[in-house]
């Protein structure tokens, strides 16, 4: 089920807005605000534009910053983690300035980046991966640390296998199946708060259609359009649920005695 | 015992010291003057220079930090750029609803988490096991700030059961009657934190019903409640406890977007607002408090966990 839902929020965000039955852009004078209806199945926004295509059109938006993230993360987090795990005095320095971050509400950086930056697709992007990157590469640290002490390392070692080769067969291979488990959670967390900057403005620009933007809009017509902040929250809720059941899945596969720990936001 | 608390103690103040130095350096990051960042970019020139002045920010850095570090542990913030107020007497004034937000969150999501996480455990596989972790994700899984929303629309719009936002005071105005302004912030922050502390509490609840001590205690031919409530709660608990500490971190997030929903005068909305206005005195205040409430807030965590766990040395 949760496959099902990622599937075709995946085929929409390599779709885009050729999926949405009208242009998200549009706006209708007359149709402002109708409730759902058989034309407009979720209904229409302020400007009588169609609910429905712009939730498409944001999933794309969402998903793909989300996905671009995720990997910004993962590349500049395992190679903090790894670099430090396998050479200790680097280690030391590195994980100091990572714990200090972590003392800190991690979205309350994420704000802090993001206001001063001033609005805009980079600022949002480099905000959040600056604020998750940290924790991957505290993750990648402690594992790298255990994996470096194995025979095999000191064996290849022994047989005079270069240390970067080490490092990215040796190391970083053994660790791929924690790292991506890490990488789903991190995935729910990172459009949780995407759509969080964008309810307190320094996400997305306003008028750029996002789903935290779409909920932050929809406040104002809270009474009178209550299916402006329904969808675009089920549509946020769906993904990350799916993501979140896809990744205690990957885990139970992967190692089926682990704990489920605190995945703090 | 006493000998760990106060090692536990003096573990405190390096990284206070840590925390602070980040604070300091915080607005010293970013490129270009301070005091031209919090005037915007439309300020006089003999505006910033003044403020430049006050501020201290043409010392070199050094100097700076030890004056701010004096400062800070005399707990004098200095003054508000935005409101001109003491940062102090601005913090105290709106800490009366995080608190209580805080602290009624906390005891919801504590009891309840806990109780639907052993009862899951114990009835594992079964419908209600399967129905309340269902429930968990789902709420674990929504952004807070849309159940919130959800709850004023439910509650406050069309069933006009409570007020939608805002909070007057209880110290300011008298009536404790206003305290129904914090039951929706309340349950917003309750709602997605229950779910996860109930996950995490039925998982540790099932790894100790696997363990060996419970076959000997059932095979002594003790009663099961005796042998649930003696002998696994108590050790399930410790990590809960652990949990619920660090989970102060996530509060602090969630109160400063709750806040922001219910427009609530609390520490949080003071939190976005010193960052949207750039009012950096206010907002390293903030930062300091938080991180001090956090580390303070580990250290009790780590003691009643060495209450709890008589395995964990003192000495």
């Amino acid at each position: 089920m949760a496959l099902v839902i990622l599937a075709v929020m995946l085929f929409l965000t390599i779709l885009g807005s050729v999926t949405a039955p009208y242009d998200p852009n549009k706006m209708q004078a007359k149709n402002r605000l109708q409730p759902p209806n058989m034309k407009n199945w979720f209904g229409t926004d302020h400007f009588g534009r169609d609910m429905l295509s712009r939730i498409m059109v944001a999933t794309r938006l969402t998903l793909g910053t989300s996905l671009c993230i995720l990997i910004i993360i993962a590349l500049f987090g395992i190679a903090i983690g790894s670099i430090s795990g396998y050479y200790p005095p680097a280690g030391a320095i590195l994980m100091r300035i990572v714990d200090a971050t972590m003392a800190f509400p991690s979205m309350l950086i994420a704000l802090f980046l993001a206001s001063i930056m001033g609005p805009g697709f980079m600022t949002v992007m480099i905000a959040v991966a600056a604020v998750y990157t940290p924790r991957l590469a505290r993750l990648v640290h402690g594992i790298t640390l255990t994996i470096a002490t194995n025979t095999y390392v000191s064996a290849a070692k022994a047989v005079g296998v270069g240390e970067f080769r080490i490092l990215t067969r040796y190391v970083i291979l053994n660790a791929v199946s924690p790292i991506i488990v890490q990488c789903s959670f991190q995935l729910a967390h990172i459009i949780l708060i995407l759509a969080i900057l964008d309810f307190l403005g320094v996400g997305f620009p306003p008028d750029v259609p996002s789903w935290g933007n779409m909920i932050a809009t929809s406040r104002i017509y809270i009474t009178r359009a209550p299916w402006l902040l329904i969808f675009p929250g089920v549509a946020i809720s769906l993904a990350v649920i799916s993501i979140n059941i896809v990744g205690d899945t990957l885990r139970d596969a992967f190692d089926p005695h682990a704990q489920e720990h605190i995945q703090q936001g | 015992m006493t000998n760990f608390i106060i090692r536990r103690f003096l573990l405190m103040i390096p990284i206070m010291l840590m925390a602070g130095i980040i604070c300091f350096l915080l607005i010293h990051f970013i490129p270009g003057n301070p005091a031209e960042l919090m005037l915007g970019p439309e300020a006089d020139q003999t505006v910033i220079a003044a403020l430049t002045k006050k501020m201290g920010y043409d010392q070199p850095l050094y100097i700076q930090f030890f004056k701010w570090l004096q400062m800070v542990l005399r707990l004098d913030f200095g003054m508000s750029i935005y409101s001109h107020q003491p940062v102090i007497s601005l913090i105290a004034h709106r800490a009366e609803a995080s608190i209580l937000i805080a602290c009624g969150a906390t005891i919801l999501f504590s009891i309840f988490g806990i109780l639907v996480g052993i009862i899951s455990a114990v009835k594992r596989n079964s419908w209600l096991d399967q129905i309340s972790m269902t429930l968990s994700l789902t709420f674990a899984s929504m952004p807070s700030f849309w159940i919130g929303l959800n709850l004023m629309l439910i509650f406050a719009a069309t069933l006009r059961w409570l007020p939608s936002s805002g909070y007057p005071g209880v110290i300011e105005s008298g009536h404790i009657s206003n305290l129904r302004y914090l039951i929706l912030p309340c349950l917003t922050i309750a709602i997605p934190s229950t779910g996860l502390i109930a996950r995490l509490t039925r998982s540790f609840f099932i790894d100790i019903l696997s363990m060996e001590y419970i076959n000997t205690a059932r095979s002594k031919g003790l009663k099961e409640s005796v042998v649930l409530i003696k002998h696994a709660l108590r050790n399930a608990l410790i990590p809960v406890v652990a949990v619920i500490g660090s989970y102060f971190a996530e509060i602090v997030s969630l109160s400063v977007v709750i806040e922001t929903v219910f427009n609530v005068p609390g520490i949080g909305r003071l939190v976005v607002e010193s960052i949207l206005q750039r009012d950096y005195p206010t907002l390293q205040a903030l930062l300091m408090l938080i991180a001090g409430l956090y580390v303070f807030i580990n250290f009790l965590c780590d003691i009643i966990y060495a209450i709890l766990d008589p395995r964990i040395q003192y000495d």
